[in-house]
């Protein structure tokens, strides 16, 4: 099937099966290997994507369902090279240390922005509550919770 | 996961002529029957995805009685000023099914479909007494759960909106499985002109009313008249996080802290 959307910007048309998944899409068929696959059952929120600005998993999206709509990957987050270009959730994460072996990171990053387009002052039990579907296994989340408090801070400041 | 033909129609009646379609599923939010096909415990010749069908979706109230489409997702449940106003345990209850990822594709009608015996809504669609509309009748929620994963919809039949009527009071309390956030009991309490009733998810194969406790309620809907309730473990499930015992349990807690949660004053 052929679909077209847009992805981090800019227009994609791209034919699919029926049963390919929008992670499988993203990094197989288009190589954006920031969306990472980590339990492939919808529990572990490294697949997470905006999809029309809303986090979603996209191991358990189809494909063929994102035709027309848009979709935003942890590589569209950026405005460029260089920590001075990072969105201020990357750079939240950056300066806090909100991770140890990173394979979390970009679905932390996608979930923690839609969290703080929607908390305009957010609170710790909040922030813990939102990351109920992504799951780091090194951390014990102190520093990612601290990196998402001051990634909502800096993008609710307009920074 | 198998291949599969997929459709994306944009009205009821297309999606019912395609679903009458050798081996053709309808796909709402994705979020159970998705993981299930990548394991191969389901595999349809065709998808009809209902997500493009605007009569499925919205929520609209006239004060006696909410109406909710059945594609309509568990975020916009719980953001939902009218669900808020007419039944904000409901409200409540959506914003806590799953995770946020979860709540921004699962829907209530692909919920009920699946009628999942841990799932959330069939509690309150219970418990509520609420009706469901399909593509070919209305099902009083008494009715519709049949065991589980069963429900009354027959072959091909679109489950098309439920209809709550908005009680005097009413909430959910459930005790979370740690991971996967289903419940392993969830109770939901409404009080209405008529009397209590009760729905308990969790705890059994399905959904099921608990008659002891609705008649206790109905006399004082209060927390002190179930306090230390607790009902038969026989029948109940057992798996490795809760043996029959503490769900029979859980069952009087979790009523207890329904009620209280009920008599709350709205925020």
């Amino acid at each position: 099937m052929k679909i077209s959307f847009k992805l981090n910007g800019k227009p994609v048309d791209v034919d699919v099966e029926p049963s390919l998944l929008l992670s499988e899409l993203l990094r197989d068929k288009l190589d954006l290997t920031g969306t990472h696959v980590g339990c492939d059952t919808s529990q572990c929120g490294a697949c997470v994507v905006h999809l029309d600005d809303e986090s979603v998993k996209s191991c358990t999206i189809l494909a063929v369902s994102v035709d027309g709509r848009d979709v935003t990957t942890v590589e569209g987050l950026a405005l460029g090279e260089g920590i001075d270009r990072l969105h201020p959730m990357q750079r939240a994460f950056h300066e806090n240390h909100g991770l140890q072996c990173g394979f979390c990171t970009p679905g932390m990053l996608m979930s923690a922005i839609d969290f703080a387009k929607r908390h305009p002052k957010p609170t710790e039990h909040e922030v813990r509550q939102w990351l109920e579907g992504n799951i780091c296994r090194c951390t014990g989340y102190q520093n990612i919770v601290r990196s998402v408090l001051a990634g909502a801070a800096a993008m609710n400041a307009g920074n | 996961m198998r291949s599969f033909a997929y459709d994306r129609p944009a009205t009821i009646d297309r999606a019912v002529a395609l679903l009458a379609g050798e081996g053709a599923l309808a796909l709402a939010g994705g979020m159970t029957l998705l993981p299930t096909m990548k394991l191969r415990l389901s595999a349809p010749e065709a998808l009809v995805d209902l997500s493009s069908i605007a009569d499925l979706k919205g929520i609209a109230s006239d004060g006696k009685t909410l109406t909710i489409g059945a594609m309509t997702r568990h975020a916009d449940v719980a953001r939902s000023a009218e669900v808020a106003k007419a039944i904000p345990g409901l409200a409540r209850l959506a914003g806590r099914i799953g995770d946020p990822q979860v709540r921004n594709r699962g829907t209530l009608g692909g919920s009920l479909a699946n009628n999942d015996p841990a799932a959330d809504y069939p509690a309150a669609v219970l418990a509520l007494g609420a009706t469901l509309v399909t593509s070919r009748r209305e099902i009083a929620a008494d009715e519709f759960f049949r065991g589980m994963f069963e429900t009354a919809l027959e072959p091909g039949e679109l489950l098309t909106a439920v209809r709550f009527p908005v009680p005097y009071a009413a909430a959910y309390a459930k005790f979370p499985h740690p991971a996967s956030r289903f419940a392993l009991v969830g109770v939901f309490v409404a009080q209405f002109k008529a009397g209590v009733r009760v729905a308990v998810t969790g705890a059994a194969s399905s959904v099921f009313r608990c008659h002891p406790l609705e008649a206790r309620l109905s006399e004082n809907f209060a927390p002190e008249a179930v306090a230390g309730f607790t009902v038969d473990p026989k029948g109940l499930n057992s798996d490795i996080h809760a043996e029959p015992a503490f769900r029979a349990h859980l069952i009087g807690v979790m009523a207890r802290r329904a009620v209280a949660a009920a008599l709350q004053p709205a925020v």
